[in-house]
């Protein structure tokens, strides 16, 4: 299991100990959390975008080219920007902490 | 279906139905099919000037696999089959437009649509997906004083722009195209965008760049929209003075401009369906899972924003909920009738000969 840490726009925080193989989204989906993810993981849309904390940021790997390209769409972008879509769950993101961003 | 185009001048375009379906996506389009079998005549609005929702507007040319008996088929095509499958029924489509109101009068529904019409049926389908899709805004403070005039999302005329400083914003064909079309027109272009990549024709993008360094453009990256400074003309709407913009690392840079043109693509938006007293929570709609009836009688909601638990967003789930709703809504449109289960193997196509 993962401990996966969401901050809410409102600062609210909610840790959910998620099972590997699933996506960041999937779990903030299954958690009710505000988040649109509105194409359901195809990579098709920028709605899952969630801002990573810093230091959790380079762990998590390369960014695909098709992802980066969906996130030109997207606003309020930082250098930690995401789309949790593409996070997998597994052992090694344990702590991961993702801030959600506004919904519309 | 009957169609009053006789109105006095002060009454709204008015169409009648059996039923009215929210959203033209796949889910919509197949709820025609499930309420033509039923004998009940359906129209649909859709805020894209195109049918198929997300599978036109965010995928067309992505294959789908999980589509029963269809092992591979693109997007598009998903929605010309699904086209030809409800021609029989004669659906009557109301599209580029956004239903804005549903109010309940007398015995039926009322819904009121951006473009003014007036539409009236005895059940309402809701297969908006995600919402309806329009331009992706960038989410500026009082951007809505200075659409039209001063923010586009799309440009038909050129010359609107001849000696005006423009800020272009976006990473895009749409960003470059433009930026490359009013370069010889406009007085001043700046084109924001968050990195250096430009996912963009390599063509137009080396373009740009030789237009860049001859200094006839101005890239500002990476950057993104912080804001929008301008002076009130009346409580609606402001005159463009600059745009504020951001550096990633925070610092920000005054772009004054008399336009922006903002190209992030589309996205969806539930917008007026918030105000129908439907209980939404996180974008759905909740339903009873057997029926996907909402909590106003005689409306239903099907496909990604029909929610209940252990929901399955997928076209083949949204595909039975057609059924289901069709089949609970029927009761609705013909309280005296009893409905008579046919399969289509037996009834056939209304219409269609064999």
């Amino acid at each position: 299991m993962a401990m996966i840490h969401f901050i809410k726009t409102d600062g609210e925080k909610i840790s959910i100990d998620a099972t590997p193989g699933s996506t960041v989204m999937e779990v903030a989906r299954e958690h009710d959390l505000p988040m649109l993810a509105a194409c359901g993981g195809s990579l098709a849309c920028a709605s899952c975008h969630v801002i990573v904390d810093e230091e959790w940021f380079e762990k998590l790997g390369e960014l695909s080219e098709e992802e980066e390209d969906l996130l030109d769409t997207a606003h309020g972008l930082t250098h930690t920007s995401r789309l949790c879509c593409q996070i997998k769950v597994s052992d090694d993101i344990d702590g991961l902490v993702v801030n959600l961003t506004p919904m519309e | 279906m009957n169609s009053n185009t006789h109105q006095p001048v002060s009454e709204p375009e008015t169409h009648n139905s059996d039923i009215v379906i929210i959203g033209a996506g796949p889910v919509g389009l197949f709820s025609v099919f499930q309420c033509g079998m039923l004998g009940m005549s359906c129209q649909l609005v859709d805020a894209l000037p195109t049918l198929g929702g997300q599978c036109a507007a965010l995928y067309p040319e992505k294959p789908i696999y999980d589509i029963p008996a269809a092992p591979e088929l693109d997007a598009a095509e998903l929605i010309d089959r699904l086209e030809q499958q409800i021609t029989p029924f004669a659906p009557v489509f109301h599209l580029n437009q956004q239903v804005t109101e549903l109010e309940r009068v007398d015995e039926h529904w009322e819904l009121h649509t951006s473009t003014g019409k007036r539409l009236r049926a005895k059940a309402v389908i809701i297969a908006a997906g995600a919402g309806a899709f329009g331009p992706n805004r960038p989410p500026l403070q009082d951007i809505e004083r200075y659409e039209g005039r001063h923010v586009h999302y799309l440009v038909s005329k050129r010359e609107q722009f001849r000696d005006q400083r423009i800020v272009i914003a976006g990473g895009g064909d749409s960003a470059v195209d433009w930026a490359l079309a009013l370069v010889d027109v406009a007085a001043k272009i700046y084109v924001i965008h968050r990195r250096e990549r430009f996912r963009a024709a390599p063509g137009s993008v080396d373009k740009m760049h030789a237009l860049a360094d001859a200094g006839k453009i101005e890239l500002v990256i990476p950057y993104q929209l912080a804001g929008l400074e301008g002076d009130k003309n009346s409580t609606e709407d402001s005159t463009l003075r600059a745009v504020i913009v951001k550096h990633l690392d925070g610092a920000e840079r005054r772009l004054e401009a008399d336009h922006l043109l903002a190209f992030f693509g589309l996205a969806s938006k539930l917008g007026p369906i918030n105000n129908w007293n439907l209980g939404i929570h996180n974008g759905g709609i909740t339903v009873e899972p057997t029926t996907c009836a909402t909590e106003l009688p005689g409306v239903y909601a099907v496909g990604d924003i029909a929610m209940y638990p252990h929901k399955l967003k997928l076209i083949l789930t949204g595909f039975a909920e057609a059924a289901q709703a069709a089949h609970a809504a029927f009761a609705v449109v013909n309280p005296d009738k009893a409905l008579h289960f046919q399969h289509s193997t037996t009834s056939g196509i209304p219409g269609l000969e064999k």
